[in-house]
């Protein structure tokens, strides 16, 4: 892999950066005094837009197109940063929000004038408390430079930003769920349409983006669209739905490697680079048995395909759900996968809201499936239950308002169609178990 | 423990400075019943719980129904009943997948035996509250805990004894 300048990390090793005029001496908010001063807001759109930039909380939907979707006559806007990171084996933007918090807060300001909100709020999970204090802290000094507040740098444009602390429940990163939890109700997600860009928080027009995306938002205004389209995978060109994997991405590695961390190269890295060449390969001189591509909810890859490109079309067609939040979580060769199993569902039962009777149930019954498999008291029929319970949940079987429900499912669907002669022999020793007891 | 049928004629649960705190956030919002959760945190910072009767004063604050406000309260596992309040340290042990296999759930079981409490329970001096999480972000880091708003890291069994030590909770 040749050598990749980072770009969302490049402050990170930047002593006090965090700090408002360290920040500007690294060329920090010349971005936004372009964008405010020189652009309209629909040329923010488009150069956004042209940039190909694919969100990054996991979906993966054109940030450009989102920003379209808002209503031409609207009289409100409102701008909400997701910053309720809870996927599990993803870390990224706690770190970009403790180490380069104006970098955040750019995006948001750019992207707020682009969509016109006056007010933006950062739903932040409450877990990241130093995060929390830094970023205010940004907040605080942004307002004193007249980056925030009324007629910023003297273009009429106004802006607020608040932080808005979540209270330890992964739904609120649904951006819905996220909605009606700033909205002050318990968090289950909405019925769409109508989507947020037409009816969000408040019931106003609404821009949901997460912290990632909007960091790169600054940097692409800062260099231009063909800068980042000049990183990643193009689209496809025999593919009309493939819409490219363009720009940087931080990558999240985690779980049996070396050196787990958090790595900035461009979208189409490998698994096996990434494991071998920034994590240093697998702990203790073992060899990899599995991956979990892009968060746990993205499903599982089997050693055989760690050759899979990271972008946003390559994990499909190995089984995978996508990318994801691109957060890599390694598993050696002396893991169980019935136990890796029983962790992702364990997971999904403690965090389904409760809303869609599939979810709330479906993913209960998986737990309590694999956690007697795990004991050693499974049933031969459990297998196929397993299966048929994890394809009736979800958006894709139509049976579920949000997302939760497949990536509840994806792992369980991915670990019986992979490792399914782990959980044949896990259940075979239980068999033998019983009938010697 | 707190009733609020036991309240009227007591001094209102929320004293003037949690007032002041949850009034700044009115201008943040279009309307108050985004407040819920702000409101919530600041009682439960102060009071280590939210008791039924800081439901309905939040409520009365909020132009709300106390129903909205338990609602809302109910939903999220993180908010303590005055039956159940937290110590004076909240300390979340991550479970979810990176730090289970680096060796999390062994980590929650020793900080458990050491202080003689199950997951949720608080130490019988009442100093530290132990619980599990589901992903703290800190992957990296695992497997790690949570405690007073810092993270720690690449824990051990020596490390849970030196952190126990430095909270001063009594070992069981």
């Amino acid at each position: 892999m040749p050598d990749f300048e980072p770009v969302l990390l490049k402050n990170v090793p930047v002593p006090g950066v965090e700090q408002i005029d360290i920040y500007r001496g690294q060329g920090g908010y010349q971005a936004t005094e372009r964008a405010l001063k020189e652009l309209s807001p629909d040329d923010v759109i488009g150069i956004v837009r042209d940039a190909g930039l694919r969100g990054r909380g996991g979906a993966g939907f054109p940030c450009g197109v989102k920003w379209g979707f808002l209503p031409k006559d609207r009289t409100t806007t409102y701008m909400c940063v997701n910053a309720d990171e809870s996927e599990p084996g993803t870390f990224n933007n706690r770190i970009l929000m403790e180490r380069d918090p104006h970098q955040l807060l750019e995006g948001a300001i750019i992207a707020s004038y682009a969509t016109q909100a006056s007010v933006a709020y950062i739903y932040i999970r409450y877990e990241f408390v130093q995060a929390y204090h830094i970023l205010q802290q940004a907040i605080d000094e942004a307002y004193e430079a007249g980056y925030l507040g009324q007629d910023i740098l003297g273009t009429g444009f106004g802006l607020d930003v608040y932080l808005h602390r979540g209270a330890a429940a992964y739904i609120c990163g649904e951006e819905t769920g996220l909605i009606e939890s700033l909205e002050g109700k318990r968090a289950w997600p909405r019925i769409k349409p109508p989507f947020p860009a037409v009816e969000g928080v408040f019931r106003q027009p609404t821009v949901v983006n997460n912290v990632e995306t909007l960091c790169c938002v600054t940097h692409i205004l800062d260099r231009g669209a063909d800068w980042f389209k000049s990183i990643g995978v193009p689209a496809d060109p025999d593919n009309p739905r493939d819409i490219g994997s363009y720009g940087p991405k931080l990558y999240c590695l985690s779980g049996h490697v070396n050196r787990p961390g958090c790595y900035e190269l461009p979208l189409g890295v490998t698994c096996r680079e990434l494991i071998e060449e920034q994590g240093g390969g697998v702990w203790k001189g073992r060899s990899p048995k599995a991956a979990i591509p892009g968060g746990i909810s993205m499903g599982l890859l089997r050693e055989e395909e760690l050759d899979t490109r990271l972008d946003f079309s390559e994990l499909q067609k190995v089984g995978c759900l996508g990318l994801g939040t691109a957060a890599v979580v390694v598993f050696d060769d002396q893991t169980s996968m019935v136990d890796v199993l029983y962790n992702s569902c364990r997971f999904f039962a403690h965090e389904s809201c409760g809303q869609c009777t599939p979810c709330r149930e479906g993913t209960g019954w998986m737990l309590r499936i694999v956690e007697r498999i795990r004991d050693g008291q499974g049933r031969r029929e459990d297998l196929d239950i397993l299966v048929g319970v994890a394809e009736s949940m979800g958006i894709m079987p139509g049976t579920t308002i949000c997302g939760l429900a497949d990536g509840a499912a994806w792992p369980v669907k991915n670990a019986l169609g992979k490792f399914r002669e782990e959980f044949e022999e896990a259940i075979s020793g239980g068999d033998e178990e019983s009938a010697q007891g | 423990m707190e009733d609020s049928r036991d309240r009227n004629d007591a001094e209102p649960l929320l004293d003037e400075q949690m007032r002041e705190e949850i009034r700044a956030y009115f201008s943040r919002y279009p309307n108050r019943q985004a407040v819920v959760l702000p409101a919530l945190h600041i009682v439960q910072d102060r009071l280590k719980c939210v008791p039924d009767s800081a439901v309905v004063e939040i409520a009365e604050m909020l132009e709300l129904a106390p129903a909205e406000v338990h609602d809302a309260l109910s939903f999220y596992g993180f908010f303590r009943s005055s039956e159940n309040p937290l110590g004076e340290l909240r300390c979340w042990v991550c479970r979810s997948v990176s730090c289970a296999f680096r060796g999390g759930e062994e980590i929650l079981e020793y900080l458990c035996k050491t202080l003689d409490v199950k997951p949720g329970q608080t130490s019988a001096d009442g100093r530290v509250t132990v619980e599990f999480a589901e992903c703290l972000g800190g992957c990296d880091l695992a497997p790690c805990l949570l405690v007073d708003g810092q993270l720690h890291e690449d824990l051990s069994v020596e490390k849970i004894d030196q952190l126990v030590e430095t909270w001063g909770a009594d070992r069981a």
